[in-house]
């Protein structure tokens, strides 16, 4: 017993002694999604990362004397996860702002990146700048520099700006002709021309950024390590020699590392001249109001009209099930079991981007099919049920009357199931209203898609989330209170 | 014979492997009341519904005022002018007043203008003895009222022959006398009625024929009086008899 007890505590003692002597993990976070030349999984070992952030990860990890570990999260959501201590640092091409440097920890630049204009070959002429560009679609990603920069352009130069939740579709919609020109960063633009062919790039940046380490406020410690360790390379040549086996090495690094070296921790004040001085939240606040505003009312439409569409199309299912043949009931279940039983958001994408070679159908159209379509299938069986729930005698006692099938579901049949199809109705509507946060993806920017963009900008979600929340209950409030009314006004109260 | 409101010949229906009704025969002329009595699954109400164009039918002829039904229970627009029917449980429309359940088949199946259908529905309503009930929905209507709502349902468009099925079910004594007298009126005034029933002392009391049936045959018919007070069938005395033990028991609760 004695003996069990010393190996016992041998073990443990061993393990303690290990686990003390090894160093805590450097957690970093990116979005593999994101793909090369940035993070990307190995086509061959998905298990392995590539890309020149996760080897200036790498770096950072060696240098500090810390092995490096991987966690995966969605770039929206990267500056958010690193604040809350998901990980100690965030890379991915991440750009650097005022608003991230107000709410986190961020690092010296370690890439300067353009901001490039990408248009179709035969254009390369006539769209040579944003000015050029009136009255045109102009793509980038949702929520980044390029993007405030093509909302200025909205009120100076008369363009539209269409945001993307990815930088693949930009490229692809530019050839299909969706949108004139893409505006994005030199990194994203050389990938989307070598996707492409028949595109063109001007050379000439719209703007200049950086691409920046971001932690927690608090890690001042590990950012001045951080901060050294990128200096140290930049010395060095460790981190030209990376971005040159990348291939996005270009003559716009050694004045960028020059002033870093010479102790410059951000160059934001230097790139776009107006100075680092951040409006304060109140401001940003009432600026991005009547963009909310206008927000909720694509929202709002967007979701009624996608109601319509679904109760209209969703009782004609219901009735062809009801009434059919067995032929006609065996095409609407299957309608009704693909449709409930794939994502809305795989639906949405087969509409917009699958179908674009055979119809190219307009972002809100697209939006407004998805949903209705999807919904379409869940109205139909709510009200299937609530035909089969008007009692058969009810029935059978209008056929006597001499009332035809038409007639008897119209004046009987449906009257009655519409009162019990209300409530799971209503509810469906609040759901739509919700899930029409999904048409981002199809370049609507809606009430949620507009919230990221000004949360992005301020650097925080507590003022643009409690905002969204509140526009999307003021919508959905009216519509659950008008329901309940008519629910109390049909209900039964026997006497 | 032309003078008959109903006549069943020879009816045959089976659902599935099971001969419900096997060679019904049955007439009913004008300012009738016939009682359909006979054990539950004898298969009274199924002649009802058979009658009411409800039921296919696998032999036999059914005709209705001359009409002839088609035995695939098909379209019967013609019939449905001509008799009317009262279900057990009523069936009320639930989403519509007393007024509107029984204005809604002149209006939209007949044609009849609103306000004509509407008077039409009061003076059924008076007739029955719930005029102040017109604007009431099912759901507020007692047992009783619903029955007589249902019963001016049927009779708006005006039908020789109304079927009713187990008015009595529900009803206390009181409601039960009441309701033997208001059909009796309405046979007098020339229509005819056929019903089920379970309780003998009502078809005593108000009907001018008794049809007892047992396993889908027709084994005795006749004045109630005289079948009910001595009956020739043994079918019916097992009725009788079951009606006589179960009521001590009634009594007892």
């Amino acid at each position: 017993m004695f003996r069990v007890c010393l190996a016992a505590a041998a073990i443990w003692g061993v393990a303690v002694v290990s686990v003390s002597a090894q160093p805590p993990v450097l957690r970093w976070g990116g979005d593999a999604e994101g793909g090369a030349p940035f993070v990307e999984a190995d086509a061959n070992d998905p298990t392995i990362l590539r890309g020149f952030d996760v080897e200036i990860a790498e770096l950072l990890a060696r240098a500090i004397g810390r092995p490096a570990r991987f966690t995966q999260a969605a770039f929206t959501a990267l500056d958010q996860s690193v604040k809350r201590g998901d990980f100690d640092l965030a890379l991915s091409g991440l750009e650097d702002s005022p608003a991230k440097r107000a709410e986190l920890g961020v690092s010296v630049p370690y890439y300067a990146f353009g901001e490039v204009l990408t248009v179709r070959q035969g254009d390369r002429d006539r769209f040579r700048s944003l000015e050029d560009l009136r009255g045109r679609k102009v793509a980038t990603l949702g929520a980044t520099l390029a993007w405030e920069l093509l909302t200025a352009a909205e009120r100076d130069h008369g363009i539209q700006a269409v945001s993307y939740d990815d930088d693949v579709h930009p490229y692809s919609d530019l050839l299909l002709g969706r949108v004139d020109a893409v505006l994005l960063d030199n990194v994203l633009a050389d990938r989307g021309m070598q996707r492409q062919a028949g595109l063109v790039t001007h050379p000439d940046a719209v703007a200049t950024g950086y691409y920046v380490v971001l932690m927690a406020k608090e890690q001042t410690a590990l950012r001045d390590e951080v901060n050294a360790a990128l200096r140290e390379a930049m010395r060095d040549g460790r981190l030209e020699a990376l971005f040159r086996k990348w291939r996005v090495w270009n003559d716009d690094q050694p004045p960028m590392y020059a002033q870093v070296l010479a102790g410059a921790d951000t160059l934001l004040r230097a790139a776009d001249g107006t100075g680092i001085v951040r409006p304060d939240a109140w401001t940003l606040t009432t600026r991005y109001l009547p963009a909310l505003a206008r927000a909720a009312v694509i929202t709002l439409v967007l979701s009624c009209a996608a109601m319509l569409l679904a109760v209209g199309l969703g009782g004609a299912i219901a009735i062809g099930r009801v009434y059919g043949s067995v032929w006609a009931r065996a095409v609407l279940t299957t309608y009704v079991e693909v449709v409930r039983g794939t994502p809305v958001l795989l639906q949405l994408f087969v509409l917009y981007y699958g179908l674009a070679s055979v119809v190219r159908l307009p972002p809100f159209v697209a939006a407004l099919l998805g949903l209705g379509l999807n919904y379409a299938a869940y109205e139909s069986e709510i009200y299937r049920a609530a035909l089969e729930a008007v009692p058969k005698g009810q029935l059978e006692a209008a056929r006597t009357l001499g009332f035809s099938a038409w007639q008897t579901l119209r004046l009987i049949r449906g009257p009655q199931a519409f009162r019990y199809a209300l409530a799971p109705m209503t509810n469906d509507f609040v759901a739509l209203l919700k899930d029409s946060s999904l048409v981002s993806v199809l370049t609507v920017v809606e009430l949620t898609k507009q919230t990221q963009i000004f949360a992005s900008n301020l650097g925080t979600w507590a003022i643009p989330g409690a905002l969204c929340a509140a526009m999307y209950l003021a919508m959905s409030w009216p519509l659950a209170r008008l329901a309940g009314r008519l629910e109390r006004r049909w209900a039964a109260p026997t006497p | 014979m032309t003078t008959r409101v109903l006549g069943v010949e020879g009816l045959r229906l089976a659902r599935g492997s099971r001969e419900i009704l096997r060679g019904v025969d049955l007439q009913v002329v004008p300012g009738e009341l016939v009682a359909l009595m006979g054990l539950s699954g004898s298969g009274k109400t199924t002649i009802l519904r058979a009658v009411a164009g409800l039921e296919p039918f696998g032999g036999g002829r059914i005709d209705v005022d001359g009409h002839v039904l088609a035995p695939d229970a098909s379209e019967h627009a013609e019939l449905h002018r001509k008799v009317g029917m009262v279900f057990q449980f009523h069936c009320l429309w639930e989403h519509l007043s007393a007024a509107e359940n029984i204005c809604l088949a002149p209006v939209h199946v007949y044609r009849v203008p609103l306000s004509q259908a509407l008077a039409r529905a009061r003076e059924l309503l008076a007739e029955l003895g719930v005029a102040h009930r017109e604007g009431a929905l099912p759901r507020e209507l007692s047992g009783g009222e619903a029955q007589r709502v249902a019963i001016a349902r049927a009779l708006a468009a005006d039908p020789k022959l109304l079927l009713m099925d187990e008015p009595t079910a529900s009803l206390d004594p009181a409601r039960r006398g009441e309701l033997g007298n208001t059909l009796r009126e309405l046979v007098a005034t020339g229509r005819s009625l056929l019903l089920t029933s379970h309780d003998d002392d009502f078809v005593r009391d108000f009907a001018t024929r008794v049809v007892v049936l047992a396993d889908g045959l027709v084994v005795e018919q006749g004045d109630p009086q005289t079948v009910l007070t001595a009956p020739s069938h043994e079918a019916t005395r097992r009725l009788l008899d079951l009606k006589a033990s179960a009521a001590p028991v009634a009594v007892k609760r």
